[in-house]
């Protein structure tokens, strides 16, 4: 029966799937071919690009790990991107808390001042983050990068957070106060449990963003670099070898799919949905 | 009962805990360390980046005081002019066309939900959470005049004029990164819309077809409509992610064949760091904030006009 309302169904849509499935095709393709590059030798290259690698290389990999140093960007990449994740998540709940569960004198001007902080593109502080670390000595050190993304992460995060604690019924918070709790144990034992979806939609949106950082890793760190600083600095080298770029490539992107792929359904609300409302 | 209420209330004022949701000091406790993070970071550096474009600075050394002369000099800097244009050219690669093309999918796609959206959803989405530096890299690959996948193609379907260098192309350069863009955000906008159309009333449909409206008249009065809200929000994130651009140009063109795919963010960066012209690089650093400001309160103030008439 159930195979049956399947076939009903794909007859019926067929035009539709075939469209979804072109572009869909069209949005994977390139990375498809890029990561399959990876798998290729040069002279397996030649043979075409839409060819699937004869026989799959892992040389390209090692030369990476060997050559390029992107043992070290990795490393950095972890140990940059754990603290900023963590921190920005707990900071943010802190803030978001008071916002959505306080009423305090200037919070409608300091919720502004959050709102500034998700529009402002980084070009608007690189050059005194720059500056400002240099005389702290801590260029090319990891708290270099991790306390201004760390900052920088912050204000969406609270205005995530914010129209997290919004939505929760006051009920529940009335009677944890009857109850005689505190303001930190209603927030411990009763909110943070309901808000495990909401940090985990925001850890996973953090990850991906900070992941990714391109230009304020290259400013910050200027000689010890990220994964994706280290592979365009690699690219200015290698060019022409597009199987070692596109290794570095994959190893640069799988992360950042990986938490996608496992929590996509969160991501794609946090994008579609909280960011930009009102 | 309510005495009860009322003695723990007491109690908290008199200092240990205060009660949720009410004019409450505690807040500003629970603010503090992100706000102070968020300062330290993100404001303090904008005020000072602000400060700095008044200054001739060379990173070293004394600053000199020169007013508003960096901005003056951006209005007949040729290459800045440049860049803006261009920026505003990417606009409408990363902002007009996905958004066109989203909206065409969605309409041909309306109302009854498909089984397997959520496959579709997932795969469409990709380009956006993979690192700019990897989208760049990719695409020189695929753009690339040797054994690049899209010549490749070209001359097999017999297109041998058209295959060509085309980030090393004067005139193809700038649309083919626009084209890079365009790619990231067809599958943001897809799913923004495909996400809104699902919320829209099916009835509303129905009516509309029982007043006679075509598919054309359904898609202005009610698809287009029910998706105001999806619409602004992919504005604006598109179009600011079209005025930031720098990793990508950085990966494939670095502003080149001369300066035809400069952008504000990569001229910014070279006056910053390499020149170390960094005042001059910081009121670059302001017209593009002030730039996305604009953009974003412009977009606001058409979304607020348009839902009263719609309303």
């Amino acid at each position: 029966m159930m195979v049956h309302l399947y076939w009903l169904n794909l007859c019926r849509n067929w035009r539709r799937y075939l469209l979804l499935m072109v572009f869909l095709f069209v949005a994977i393709y390139p990375l498809v071919d890029i990561v399959l590059a990876a798998f290729k030798t040069e002279a397996g290259l030649a043979r075409g690009p839409f060819a699937l690698p004869a026989e799959w290389h892992f040389d390209n990999f090692t030369r990476l790990w060997k050559g390029g140093a992107f043992a070290d960007y990795f490393r950095n990449s972890v140990v940059i991107i754990i603290p900023v994740v963590l921190g920005s998540v707990i900071l943010s709940v802190l803030s978001g808390y008071a916002f959505g569960r306080f009423h305090f004198w200037g919070s409608r001007v300091l919720s502004y001042m959050f709102l500034l902080g998700i529009m402002m593109p980084y070009q608007a502080m690189v050059i005194p983050l720059y500056y400002n670390l240099r005389a702290m000595g801590l260029i090319d050190t990891y708290g270099a990068l991790i306390l201004p993304l760390i900052g920088l992460s912050v204000p969406f995060g609270t205005l995530w957070m914010w129209g997290f604690f919004r939505e929760v019924p006051q009920e529940l918070i009335d009677a944890s106060v009857i109850d005689g709790c505190t303001t930190w144990s209603a927030l411990w034992h009763v909110l943070l449990p309901l808000a495990g979806p909401a940090m985990l939609a925001l850890a996973a949106l953090l990850f991906v963003w900070n992941w990714n950082e391109f230009l304020l890793a290259l400013v910050l760190l200027p000689t010890n670099f990220t994964l994706p600083v280290g592979l365009a600095m690699f690219q200015g080298r290698y060019l022409a070898e597009v199987p070692v770029l596109g290794a570095g490539a994959t190893v640069t992107m799988v992360p950042s799919l990986i938490v996608y792929i496992i929590l996509q359904r969160h991501f794609i609300r946090g994008i579609t949905g909280g960011a930009i409302q009102r | 009962m309510r005495q009860e209420v009322r003695w723990r209330r007491n109690r908290s004022i008199a200092g240990r805990s205060g009660r949720v949701g009410e004019r409450n000091w505690l807040g500003y406790l629970y603010l503090i360390p992100g706000l102070v993070m968020y300062v330290a970071f993100g404001l303090y550096p904008l005020a000072d980046t602000v400060h700095y474009s008044f200054y001739d600075w060379s990173g070293f050394g004394d600053k000199l005081f020169i007013g508003l002369r960096n901005y003056a000099t951006l209005v007949h800097d040729e290459i800045f002019r440049q860049a803006i244009f261009n920026n505003f050219i990417l606009i409408f690669f990363y902002t007009v066309l996905p958004i066109l093309l989203a909206l065409f999918l969605t309409v041909l796609m309306t109302a009854r939900p498909l089984p397997g959206m959520t496959f579709f959803r997932t795969g469409l989405f990709i380009p956006h959470v993979i690192p700019m530096v990897v989208v760049g890299i990719t695409w020189r690959w695929i753009f690339s005049p040797v054994g690049g996948p899209l010549n490749v193609a070209l001359r097999a379907v017999g297109l041998h004029d058209w295959a060509k260098a085309w980030l090393g192309d004067f005139t193809w350069a700038l649309p083919a990164i626009g084209g890079i863009g365009t790619w990231v955000m067809y599958g943001l906008c897809m799913v923004l819309f495909i996400a809104g159309v699902q919320n829209i009333d099916e009835t509303l449909y129905d009516a509309a077809k029982i007043d006679g409206a075509g598919v054309f008249r359904q898609f202005r009065y009610v698809t287009l409509p029910g998706l105001h809200h999806q619409l602004m929000v992919a504005l604006i994130l598109t179009s600011i992610t079209a005025l930031r651009a720098f990793d990508v140009v950085w990966v494939t063109t670095r502003g080149g064949p001369g300066n035809s795919t400069m952008v504000i963010g990569l001229q910014m960066y070279r006056h910053a760091f390499p020149l170390r012209n960094v005042g001059y690089a910081a009121s670059m650093g302001i017209v593009m904030t002030v730039l996305i400001l604009v953009i974003w309160v412009a977009i606001l103030a058409v979304d607020q006009r348009l839902r009263r008439e719609w309303a």
